[in-house]
């Protein structure tokens, strides 16, 4: 399964790069990411949730940075569900902002997980990559993830309808929204 | 809290719900001290704006004092203790969008923006009290309210000028001024302004500020075409004459040089026939919008001039007259209002007496008797043009 997207974030070219190329930013605005830790130079621990409340772990590697151009990676050899991605930084066109062009491949295989991950993306599988790219703009301009009353989740954003109502959050909901 | 609720199609219901607390850190919580009825409230209330649910806080019309900001608040923008005007539209001031002063199109303040996308092709801005698709923020109809972005909005009020004067810079003043300006308004120029409502009377008296040679009012309601004559427009009532030949005679037969639609999508057609086919298709919702105003400003207008569109339409329309839109060189120019762009300057026209919002006031109410307040609105009982609410 193959997804692109693009956005573009009003920041200039090198601060987008830097942003993405520390990995450890990406679960906070990628949805599926728990936590990335890089272990070496090229090598990282990517941990993301999974269907059925289960964590999924793998080894990612990069495969390529060109620093404020371009930055690759794919899954090591064991993954579960083997997987790439690039992701390009280009000046946009108004000269100040930066043009963000996502890629991700996934090998989804026939058995059990694959079926599993495919209904986990479900039947728009790029409205996801879409809401992530939605987040990272919104914390590169505005400094984090944009909450509401009736989507307080941030960027745990739930897709169903109905949302909870668009009223203030009682304090038991704002402790499991917000752990405070 | 006290707060006034959808409470499902047609029904409001002032509640207890929580206080609001701080959730991004840019949040602002104010506390209300006077808040108002929209028309756009209306089509909330009866459904055609979709996504509502069930206690949805309503209201995007307020202001009050801030007794709260979150750590990411610049201190020397707002503080505990300022007077504040919020504007509608929920803007980041850091976006493209807002970069060139689209507040209502911001690009980072709704959280709902796929929702939104989808109907739309692009998302709007969050906004406050106006359903999920713009984000699902609890409105302003209530004693408190949270303010994201607090530090790009909001309006302070450093004079003494009371609440009831500066209350409407929150969205009908300056979306009625918007609708003027979109008109880029010469001398020469014959203005038609269709629906006298609140956002009307604003456009009627922003036009006449920005130098029409005249300004037209078309409704229905008497006391409505009173209010804009007593305000110096010339009426016309489009149940007792034919709308286009009277707006014929007022410009020497040219037609109006600019119109205003300030109607939206739930217009009233004078001919009973016209109305009930759009009525129905809107029931079987096979259209969502009826938009007599906008087809007769279309059919209207001389050509080459400009189509201003300030009522709210939320989804498609049948029989667009896209023939005279074309044939006739005309310019249709619309959107949500870019609030934050016109609050400082029409505060200074109030300041300076050359705008008196408090004209178009009608009803003072408190809070709690929000549920009247929308009935008498909404079925222009009481000769009701704008009720302000206190919480």
């Amino acid at each position: 399964m193959d997804l692109t997207a693009t956005t573009t974030v009003r920041r200039p070219v090198g601060e987008v790069y830097a942003f993405w190329r520390l990995l450890e930013n990406l679960p906070t605005f990628m949805e599926h990411l728990d936590e990335v830790r890089t272990t070496d130079a090229k090598s990282s621990t990517w941990v993301a949730s999974a269907p059925f409340d289960r964590k999924v772990e793998w080894e990612a590697v990069l495969i390529e940075d060109v620093v404020d151009e371009r930055i690759g990676w794919r899954s090591a050899e064991e993954a579960d569900v083997p997987n790439q991605g690039t992701v390009s930084f280009v000046l946009a066109p108004d000269g100040v902002s930066t043009e963000v062009h996502v890629h991700l491949a996934y090998e989804i295989g026939a058995g059990k997980l694959g079926k599993a991950v495919a209904k986990y993306f479900g039947e728009e599988p790029h409205q996801q990559l879409d809401d992530d790219l939605r987040r990272l703009k919104q914390v590169l301009e505005t400094g984090e993830v944009v909450r509401s009353d009736g989507a307080p989740w941030g960027k745990r954003a739930r897709k169903e309808f109905p949302q909870r109502p668009a009223q203030p959050l009682t304090a038991d909901e704002r402790r499991e929204v917000l752990g405070v | 809290m006290r707060a006034n609720c959808w409470a499902g199609r047609n029904e409001v219901e002032v509640r207890d719900v929580p206080d609001p607390t701080i959730l991004n850190s840019r949040d602002a919580i104010v506390r209300i001290t006077s808040t108002a009825i929209c028309g756009s409230d209306l089509h909330l209330l009866d459904g055609y704006v979709p996504t509502m649910q069930d206690g949805d806080v309503m209201g995007h019309e307020f202001m009050g004092e801030v007794v709260g900001v979150g750590t990411g608040v610049d201190p020397a923008r707002l503080r505990v203790g300022d007077r504040v005007v919020v504007p509608f539209p929920i803007a980041c001031g850091a976006c493209g969008a807002c970069a060139a002063q689209l507040y209502s199109c911001c690009e980072n303040s709704n959280p709902n923006a796929g929702i939104a996308e989808k109907m739309f092709g692009h998302p709007l801005a969050g906004m406050f009290g106006y359903a999920h698709l713009t984000g699902g923020f609890a409105g302003g109809q209530a004693q408190y309210a949270r303010v994201p972005f607090a530090d790009v909005g909001p309006l302070k009020i450093e004079s003494d000028l009371t609440d009831e004067q500066v209350l409407f810079l929150s969205d009908i003043l300056p979306t009625g001024y918007m609708g003027a300006e979109m008109c880029d308004i010469q001398p020469s120029d014959v203005v038609a302004v269709w629906g006298a409502g609140p956002v009307g009377q604003f456009a009627m008296d922003s036009a006449r500020v920005l130098g029409a040679a005249s300004v037209i009012a078309i409704d229905k309601e008497p006391y409505r075409l009173r209010m804009a004559e007593e305000a110096g427009h010339i009426p016309v009532n489009f149940e007792e004459v034919d709308v286009r030949s009277r707006l014929l005679e007022l410009s020497g037969g040219r037609g109006p040089d600019k119109c205003i639609d300030a109607v939206g999508l739930e217009a009233t057609h004078g001919s009973a026939h016209i109305q009930a086919f759009d009525r129905v298709k809107q029931a079987v919702r096979s259209e969502t919008d009826r938009p007599h105003a906008l087809r007769q400003a279309i059919l209207s207008c001389r050509s080459g001039g400009i189509v201003s569109v300030i009522g709210v339409y939320g989804g498609v329309v049948d029989k667009f007259p896209a023939g005279a839109w074309m044939n006739r060189s005309l310019t249709l120019r619309t959107g949500q209002c870019h609030v934050q762009r016109y609050m400082a300057p029409l505060l200074r026209r109030i300041e300076r007496g050359e705008l008196d919002p408090t004209r178009v006031i009608t009803h003072r109410l408190s809070l709690e008797e929000a549920p009247r307040g929308y009935d008498i609105f909404k079925n222009k009982q009481e000769d009701c043009e704008k009720v302000v609410l206190t919480p």
